[in-house]
């Protein structure tokens, strides 16, 4: 019965969505406030429908119903409680069913934030949503739904796939969502602009902190993947370019270069066009990724169903929802003027190389990504690209971008008077030089030709965006959450290039055959391989080993690699066994038992791989605190009073 | 105008290599087709780590065999590799490798480090033999009976499920002798 509630719920939602899109889009079309009053009710209603839905499942998945297919597909009497409710989003129908619902909570925080934005432009906003929503509700309830009954019920569930069980993967997709689909607003702000046919500076200054908050969450949750993949996957990596990381990568290099743009928008006036276009490029590219991951078109250690009815329908809707945008703005963004003009190192400039770098970038994965299926549609053999291209390419279009940066930074708005900055420039660099080379050759010793590079470079940004603050906590000055939020968000990139430079250049790595007793060298570090001995847990059973780690003879930490077989899905997972020791990452994964007591193992030394998601942990801060800066938290007059922009513009070196 | 018609036009051109993208989605059965129940292309490959030796698909003919199609280079096959160790445990199909598009030492040391499921490894160094097979990418895995056709062919990583459900069921009855 609980779950026929949940599928009714649905479809009802899916009604609302539906009155949502069309008295949202065409109550402000003609002006009738009427039409316009349904919207928000609407949104509430159809926010507390998907939540039943929700709840309707969850309560399968904890009562063991497995008279519902989707939760006998995917749990198991004997999966514990909490990964019982993570299988809620554990494959297809769960996972749509969370983006809709997430879907319907931002739209919900639009409807209740929106109130001193004017009456139409809220309504174009909201009914937009509406429109995304019912294609995701539609699909959702034609193609993929999670309370269909099995008749005969299961005497038990398959269980969840055993990769998934884990914490950071439990917490991933709805991280991940919540950044793809937080797109969706500032894709909503701008197709109800184009509507609306107006785009001011005021539009740019509603729209920013949706877009970094969605940025921020996204930020997140590729980091929690990365995580995963270092620790679970058994073979000691954080980034492989796989299809499905590239889905998400991909809106999350357009929407930096959407956050950037942005800020250009509100304080210039500049890039109005490019800013619309990004804004439609980044929630794109998300629903790009969930085609992708969804519809199985890419095989990839991720993409565990395929359906062709399934990508038809996405790809459908993906027509739809980003080819009307891209229609609506090759026939509105004509009309845009951009009016005041800038000097080559005045910090529109700067922000426009920055967006180049990154789009031009995004490109370059989404040819990575689709190669595959381009070479398939040109009936040309089929090709796959793999990490060396990414490894070629990526360092030659992100060192350029990290010299802008440290650069930009100091340029101000309009005139390019670069000369007030030079300064700040060479000192940084001289800083940077010293610290990055001392770094390398007394911390790490000769690396790679790109290392220093990257050292220097990682260091130069934190430096750079350091200047300000500190030159505005000197001359007594406010500061801003936003500018707060702008430099921790600088400096974690900072943090992320020297990370990732490091770990590129001095990571180590041995496979050996050891016995209880014996001892796997590696650097200054020595394994010694203590015990091993059998474990069981509520679903699998399995190895533990434990492992002392020695730094130049000394114990410094104790490692518990496991290696687990979970009984329902007969799968063999590795747990790796992690410490960090003196910003060292040491990893260990048992492999497999050779025989007499030998087990095949892989170490490795990971210096600064910590950094690599404080690095994205930093960003995502940064975006957090922008985000709740008192501007935007101001109960500003929906017309804006003249003096605004000019206040906006007085400020040169206002939040980026 | 017409500058702000390239992103729409890219987009449908994009749309367009997504549509062949679906409609050849490894799950299609026209996708499938193309070999089921036809005779395997011909080959003659080198076996890997013994050199000077080849197989070739006569060798193969008189009992039904399995391909599976891998290389050291695709994280989805470390995936499946515990999967066809447990099915070469079960010892009932002869498990032929196709390592694709690969280094020889590299594909060696992924076998002595992750165990080595496989009845031979072939070595098809210019994937020119994965092309006849009509490969979409690895990894691939194919049944193919006693007279030398193609019965079934598995795309992504496989699984115990899989096996099970598609691979033994097409064993004739009574086994193999």
């Amino acid at each position: 019965m609980i779950p026929e509630l949940g599928h009714f719920a649905l479809i009802l939602a899916l009604v609302l969505a539906g009155a949502q899109a069309f008295f949202g889009i065409f109550g402000a079309a003609r002006g009738d406030a009427r039409w316009m009053a349904v919207v928000r009710p609407a949104v509430a209603g159809q926010f507390v429908l998907v939540s039943t839905a929700i709840g309707a499942l969850v309560y399968a998945f904890v009562t063991f119903d497995f008279s519902v297919l989707y939760v006998a597909s995917n749990s198991n009497s004997a999966l514990p409680t909490f990964y019982r409710v993570a299988a809620l989003w554990g494959a297809h129908e769960g996972s749509l069913l969370l983006w809709a619902w997430i879907l319907v909570a931002w739209t919900l925080a639009v409807a209740m934030l929106s109130r001193n934005l004017p009456a139409s432009f809220a309504s174009r906003v909201m009914g937009v949503l509406g429109f995304v929503s019912f294609g995701f509700l539609l699909f959702t309830v034609a193609t993929s739904n999670p309370f269909e009954r099995l008749m005969p019920a299961a005497a038990d569930g398959r269980d969840l796939n055993p990769v998934l069980q884990d914490p950071a993967l439990a917490i991933h997709p709805p991280m991940l969502y919540m950044g793809y689909v937080g797109f969706s607003v500032a894709f909503a702000f701008a197709c109800a602009a184009m509507l609306e046919g107006k785009l001011d500076q005021v539009w740019a200054k509603w729209t920013r902190p949706w877009t970094t908050m969605a940025w921020s969450f996204l930020s997140v949750g590729i980091a929690l993947g990365s995580w995963w993949a270092y620790y679970e996957l058994g073979w000691g990596g954080y980034w492989f370019w796989d299809p499905v990381e590239n889905a998400s990568f991909m809106p999350w290099l357009v929407g930096t270069a959407l956050i950037h743009s942005l800020a250009a928008t509100e304080k210039r006036g500049v890039f109005k066009s490019w800013t619309l276009l990004l804004a439609i490029l980044a929630f794109s590219l998300s629903l790009l990724g969930t085609f992708l991951v969804r519809s199985g078109v890419l095989t990839s250690v991720h993409s565990f169903a395929a359906d062709p009815t399934r990508g038809l329908f996405i790809l459908a809707f993906l027509i739809i929802v980003v080819g009307g945008a891209l229609a609506l703005y090759a026939w509105r963004a004509p009309q845009l003027k951009s009016p005041a003009g800038f000097e080559g190192t005045a910090r529109e400039a700067f922000l426009l190389y920055n967006n180049i770098f990154l789009v031009v970038t995004a490109a370059m994965v989404l040819v990575g990504t689709l190669a595959p299926l381009i070479a398939d549609a040109m009936k040309m053999p089929p090709i796959s690209v793999g990490s060396p291209f990414y490894d070629m390419l990526f360092p030659i279009f992100m060192l350029p971008l990290f010299v802008l940066v440290s650069i930009g930074i100091h340029a101000s708005w309009k005139r390019g008077q670069l000369a007030n900055g030079r300064n700040r420039i060479l000192a940084g660099l001289a800083a940077a030089l010293v610290l990055g080379l001392a770094l390398m050759f007394f911390g790490y010793g000769p690396g790679k030709a790109l290392t220093p590079i990257g050292m220097v470079l990682g260091i130069w940004i934190i430096l750079s965006s350091l200047f300000d603050p500190i030159d505005r906590l000197r001359r007594k000055l406010t500061l801003p959450r936003a500018i707060i939020g702008m430099t921790v968000a600088h400096i974690g990139l900072g943090v992320g290039v020297l990370a990732v430079s490091t770990v590129e250049s001095y990571t180590v790595e041995r496979d050996a055959a050891i016995a209880p007793g014996e001892t796997l060298a590696l650097g200054r570090y020595a394994f010694r391989f203590e015990s091993i001995k059998e474990i069981e847990g509520p679903n699998y059973d399995g190895v533990r080993a434990e492992v002392t780690v020695m730094r130049d003879g000394e114990p410094i930490t104790v490692l518990h690699p496991e290696r687990r077989n979970y009984w329902v899905q007969r799968s063999t997972l590795t747990e790796a066994g992690l410490a960090s020791r003196g910003s060292q990452g040491l990893f260990l994964a048992l492999s497999k038992e050779l025989g007499e007591g030998r087990w095949s193992v892989r170490a490795q030394i990971r210096p600064l791989i910590d950094w690599v998601w404080l690095a994205a942990g930093l960003m995502a801060l940064g975006g957090a605190l922008a985000t709740t800066d008192r501007r935007y938290r101001a109960r500003a007059a929906a017309n804006v009073p003249a003096s605004e922009s000019i206040v906006a513009q007085g400020s040169a070196a206002e939040a980026q | 105008m017409s500058r702000f018609l390239i992103p729409a036009a890219i987009f449908l051109a994009l749309a367009g290599v997504l549509y062949v993208g679906v409609v050849h989605s490894p799950n299609k059965s026209t996708m499938q087709s193309a070999l089921l129940g036809k005779t395997v292309p011909d080959f003659t490959l080198p076996v890997l780590g013994n050199p000077g030796m080849n197989l070739t698909r006569s060798q193969l003919a008189g009992r039904p065999w399995v391909l599976n199609v891998w290389g050291t280079w695709c994280v989805a096959c470390r995936e499946e590799h515990p999967v066809l160790l447990d099915i070469a445990r079960q010892n009932v199909l002869p498990l032929v490798g196709l390592d694709w598009k690969d280094e020889d030492d590299a594909a060696l040391e992924w076998l002595k480090q992750l165990g080595n499921p496989y009845s031979v490894v072939v070595a098809d160094r210019d994937g020119r033999t994965a092309i006849n097979f009509g490969v979409y990418g690895a990894p691939e895995t194919f049944f193919i009976d006693a007279e030398g056709r193609v019965q079934y062919r598995h795309v992504g990583p496989m699984t115990a499920e899989v096996w099970d459900r598609e691979f033994l069921s097409r064993l004739p009855r009574g086994g193999i002798q």
